[in-house]
């Protein structure tokens, strides 16, 4: 039976036995291109290009048949000579915008790409408006008299804590 | 038969809840005590007779009852018993059961433990979890019933899959939903304050550690998810901006505004309007999570199977108690009478800065979501929007607030200066250069970005220390002293220097992983072997083997450091007959510097292997982080000022000399 | 009251409605890029034993021509093949075959077993060419008219009388020379 004392073993056994190295499903791996500076662009573009038949995977990390086939198809495009441009764009000329994880910026998706400046600068502007609010109550507000500024004083050191 | 009193059960909880739903209700607007006197009980047998049917599911499960239908579908006789057990929730029915399971919990703990708080108060918060819970009884009795059989009853389960037993996978869910549906007290509260027309600091006292326990639970179901992914799934990341990762996500920011502004309403009785209406949009991103994930109406690895059928029931509820909810506070806010004023540099200022910066990442967090959906319903045109997309609009946002996360904690409430901080703030600024100068030291890769990074952890690091620094007033001499005082230190302000601090750590952790992860891709023969880092590999070839239902093929790498043997990491290739699938398994080592990990592929033909081996630098840090974080949240919880409602004992002693003294 | 304090609602209810919308969407369903844009130029060797591969001239005819994308080891194409059969008969177009990574007894005995409802089949091993079409399952299906234009592409099996009645539909529209479908 457990009791107190074979607990916090157990734990611990618990804990070592999730760290040992184990073998788990992962990163998809086939032969590199040559060049490394030609590879390292083929990468990159791995991550912005759609795996589509998964479930919201980039090429880069799925398994899947057509994943492989489409980072062979990028690698073949990179060692030909087209630019990062270019070989997207064979991919989008077959499958359309969504091969690609990162939208295009175009009217459809202005407010996609410029929404979060345009949320930031409304809790900018929710900020202001409020201050001004404060300070105009602020202003109507009375004064203390000494004896009030020595309670207010001790009272607000005390409720400095969190 | 247990299977028919776990559905018995489940009809009584709704006849309960409907009770709860609406007696106090009535009580409380008629001052009515007898009825107003109902809720508690309700809510106590309302847990129970979820709790029995659950235990019913249960039962089912652990003795294989294939005769039920969602045993006979999530369930095998040969799984092992944990993931018996487990399964329980694995499945669409299971976990609504444990939505509702623990939704009653948190009502039934709101009875017990709500002790302070007046009855008709109280009732109304119950009431309003009632009507929640009968929204989702509704739905799993009509359309996802756990409890329904079939006959004849099939020889086995077909729940077999050796991918989903895992005891990440067992755990992650509860401690989510403890999280995600914790945050219904919070807006149950909210509810009953806008009802009543009244938010004062007492409100804010009696909510703050309901908000403070959700988000703990919030925090820790999403780092185990995380990790989980990343170790136990291997896909390489931690995090993939997926739709159902985002529908955790994006109640988590949203509650850590709420925590924050709790906190102005308590203590400065000031931001109650925001306050409120950050309780109702937290759980409302709860509940819109559980929409997204049931409903098809994103693509996500996560999504249960989808029915589009449950998804207009679960909208139809969305819309019920979200849009009702919205529509009491435009009502019922202005009734709300502003309090406490304060000058823009103050900790509350800095507070709503926080809250302004927090709401406006759940914005964009919610745009990128549901941005594709946007678009399909209104041009018909479909885009997707992966990780690339919040990596550019999420973090920069988060520079911010991390800035001000160092600083705000360290100002005074009400009206202070800068000026009144510099020391700290010079001391968090040499906290950031002695970081950066550490990170090139040890490095050779440069990166202005992942310096910007570092800068910001060691800012965080030491600005989060100064808070019980300061706190200490150390003196030469005086060390004693400083340890009286450190002692003194109310819990919460531990609470809130942990907790930043497990911000830093995880801020280091992804910084670091993310940028000097050292990566290899190569073609290797057996005998051969590559740098990473300070580790060597040694490749010793493949074996082949035969799994349950795949053929597996095996390398060995022979890990070195400094010439001496480190460890043996095994990756493997599956591949699957029908349909004809690959997965590669990885090996991973982790350790606290950083973890090994190893993959093998295809054989070239010509006797080498394509493999790829990664050090990720400071990986775990990321978990870690969070789960100093969430240390912190739970240190908050323990401060006796939160739990009891009761005034600490410098106070006590204070007001009993000021008695002593009028 | 004030507007600030209605802006949440009025947000949400928005909210809700492309919610409501994308209840009746379907994520999955990726239009074509292709529409309306000629076919890819290729070339596909015939299936082991025969001789009537599968190449871009092949569809330049002037007809009408229905393309389906196919697999012996994939479930969904047996259940749409009587369909094919049925079309491959009534003669309203011309049905070739693209088949996607098989092996060659594999298929053999497929079409043996079924029915060989295509006039040409091009054997895909490497599924490149499947690529170029867009392809990114199986099975998919595609009209293309008599200018050699892609004019339409279904995904997943035409097996229920919903689906099948519309490409029908389709094929009629298109065969008359008219424009969408």
């Amino acid at each position: 039976m457990l009791n107190a004392t074979k607990m916090p073993a157990l734990g611990i056994a618990l804990l070592l036995a999730l760290m040992l190295p184990r073998i788990v499903g992962a990163v998809a791996v086939d032969p590199p291109l040559e060049d490394p500076t030609l590879e390292a662009r083929a990468q990159a573009l791995f991550l912005d290009l759609r795996c589509l038949v998964c479930q919201n995977q980039s090429i880069s990390d799925s398994n899947a048949d057509l994943a492989r086939d489409l980072r062979a198809i990028v690698r073949e495009r990179i060692a030909a000579g087209d630019s990062d441009e270019e070989a997207r764009n064979f991919l989008v000329d077959r499958y359309g915008d969504w091969v690609l994880l990162q939208p295009p910026v175009k009217k459809e998706t202005w407010i996609l790409w410029f929404g979060p400046l345009a949320l930031l600068g409304f809790a900018g502007g929710l900020g202001v408006g409020l201050y001004r609010r404060r300070e105009a109550k602020e202003a109507a507000a009375q004064p203390l008299d000494a004896d009030e500024k020595e309670q207010l004083k001790s009272l607000m050191d005390d409720a400095d804590d969190a | 038969m247990i299977s028919e009193i776990g559905h018995f059960a489940l009809i009584l909880a709704l006849a309960v809840a409907a009770l709860q739903g609406t007696l106090p209700l009535v009580g409380a607007w008629r001052g009515d005590a007898g009825l107003v006197g109902t809720a508690r009980p309700a809510a106590i047998v309302q847990f129970m007779l979820v709790a029995l049917a659950f235990g019913c599911l249960m039962v089912a499960y652990i003795t294989s009852d294939f005769s039920v239908i969602n045993v006979a579908n999530n369930s095998h006789s040969a799984k092992p018993l944990l993931y018996k057990i487990s399964g329980v929730w694995g499945n669409h029915e299971g976990s609504l059961l444990l939505w509702i399971l623990i939704l009653t919990f948190f009502g039934a703990a709101v009875a017990v433990f709500g002790r302070n708080l007046p009855d008709a108060f109280r009732a109304r918060v119950l009431a309003v979890q009632a009507l929640i819970g009968i929204g989702f009884l509704l739905f799993v009795l009509f359309t996802s019933n756990p409890f329904l059989r079939v006959f004849p009853p099939p020889m086995d389960g077909s729940g077999l899959n050796p991918l989903l037993q895992d005891p990440g996978l067992a755990f992650h869910p509860p401690l989510l939903y403890l999280g995600y549906v914790g945050f219904s007290t919070a807006f149950s509260f909210a509810i009953a304050a806008l009802i009543e027309g009244r938010v004062d600091p007492v409100w804010g006292r009696w909510v703050r550690p309901w908000v403070l326990g959700a988000w703990c639970a919030l925090t820790g179901g999403i780092a185990l998810g995380s990790w989980w992914a990343y170790y136990e799934l291997g896909w390489g990341g931690w995090w993939f901006w997926d739709p159902v990762e985002n529908a955790s996500f994006m109640p988590w920011l949203a509650g850590t505004a709420l925590l924050h502004s709790v906190i102005v309403v308590e203590k400065r009785d000031a931001l109650k309007t925001w306050t409120v209406l950050l309780a109702i949009l937290t759980f409302s991103l709860s509940l819109l999570g559980t929409f997204l994930v049931r409903s098809g109406v994103l693509t996500s690895v996560h999504a249960f199977a989808t029915d589009p059928a449950r998804g207009v029931f679960i909208l139809a509820f969305l819309v019920a108690v979200v849009g009702g909810s919205l529509a009491l506070f435009a009502v019922r806010a202005p009734s709300l009478k502003g309090g406490g004023v304060f000058a823009p540099i103050s900790r509350e200022g800095f507070l709503v800065l926080n809250n302004l910066l927090l709401a406006a990442a759940v914005g964009t967090v919610f745009l990128g979501t549901l941005y594709p959906l946007f678009l399909d319903a209104i041009a018909g045109e479909k885009v997707s929007v992966g990780p690339p997309y919040f990596e550019r609009t999420f973090v920069p946002l988060m520079v911010p607030l991390v800035l001000l996360m160092a600083v705000g904690p360290l100002l005074k409430w009400k009206r202070s200066d800068l000026a009144g901080i510099a020391g700290r703030l010079k001391a968090a600024a040499l906290g950031a250069a002695l970081a950066v100068l550490a990170a090139v030291y040890w490095v050779d890769a440069y990166s202005a970005l992942a310096f910007a990074g570092i800068a910001l952890a060691g800012w965080l690091l030491v600005g989060a220390a100064a808070i019980v620094v300061e706190r200490a007033k150390f003196r030469p001499g005086q060390v004693g002293q400083s340890i009286v005082r450190l002692a003194r230190t109310p819990w919460a302000t531990w609470g809130t220097t942990v907790a930043h601090l497990g911000m830093a750590i995880m801020i280091l952790g992804v910084t670091a992983s993310e940028t000097w992860q050292v990566e290899k891709l190569q073609v290797m023969r057996p005998g051969e072997s590559v740098q990473v880092g300070a580790y060597q590999f040694t490749f010793e070839g493949t074996v082949l083997e035969d799994g349950a239902n795949y053929a597996s093929e095996r390398g060995t790498f022979q890990v070195s450091r400094d010439g001496k043997p480190f460890v043996i990491l095994e990756p493997e290739q599956r591949r699957y007959p029908v349909p004809p699938m690959t997965t590669t398994e990885a090996a991973i080592h982790p350790m606290i510097s950083g973890d090994l990990y190893a993959v093998v592929g295809d054989p070239n033909g010509d006797g080498g292997w394509s493999t790829r081996i990664y050090f990720k630098p400071l990986v775990s840090w990321i978990w870690g982080g969070a789960l100093i974080m969430m240390l912190g949240g739970m240190l908050s919880l323990v401060d006796r000022r939160h739990r009891v409602g009761a005034p600490s004992r410098a106070r006590a002693r204070k007001t009993r000399v000021a008695e002593g003294a009028a | 009251m004030p507007f600030r304090h209605l802006l949440p609602f009025i947000l949400f209810v928005v909210v809700a409605a492309a919610l409501g919308v994308g209840l009746t969407l379907k994520p999955k369903d990726i239009p074509s890029a292709l529409i309306d844009q000629p076919i890819p130029e290729f070339q596909l060797p015939p299936l082991e034993g025969k001789d009537n591969g599968l190449e871009s001239d092949h569809l330049r005819t002037g007809d009408v021509h229905v393309v389906n994308v196919f697999a012996s080891w994939c479930l969904p194409c047996k259940a749409e093949h009587p369909f094919l059969m049925e079309l491959a008969k009534s003669g309203k177009a011309k049905l070739s075959g693209i088949n996607y990574k098989d092996k060659p007894k594999n298929i053999a005995k497929w079409l043996d077993d079924l029915g060989d409802p295509f006039g040409r089949i091009g054997a895909d091993h490497d599924g490149r060419v499947s690529i170029d079409w867009g392809v990114y399952g199986v099975p998919e299906t595609f009209i293309v008219d008599g200018a050699g234009r892609i004019r339409m592409k279904y995904l997943g099996p035409l097996n229920n009388s919903d689906r099948t009645e519309a490409f029908l539909e389709c094929l009629d529209t298109i065969s008359n020379g008219g424009d969408a479908c």
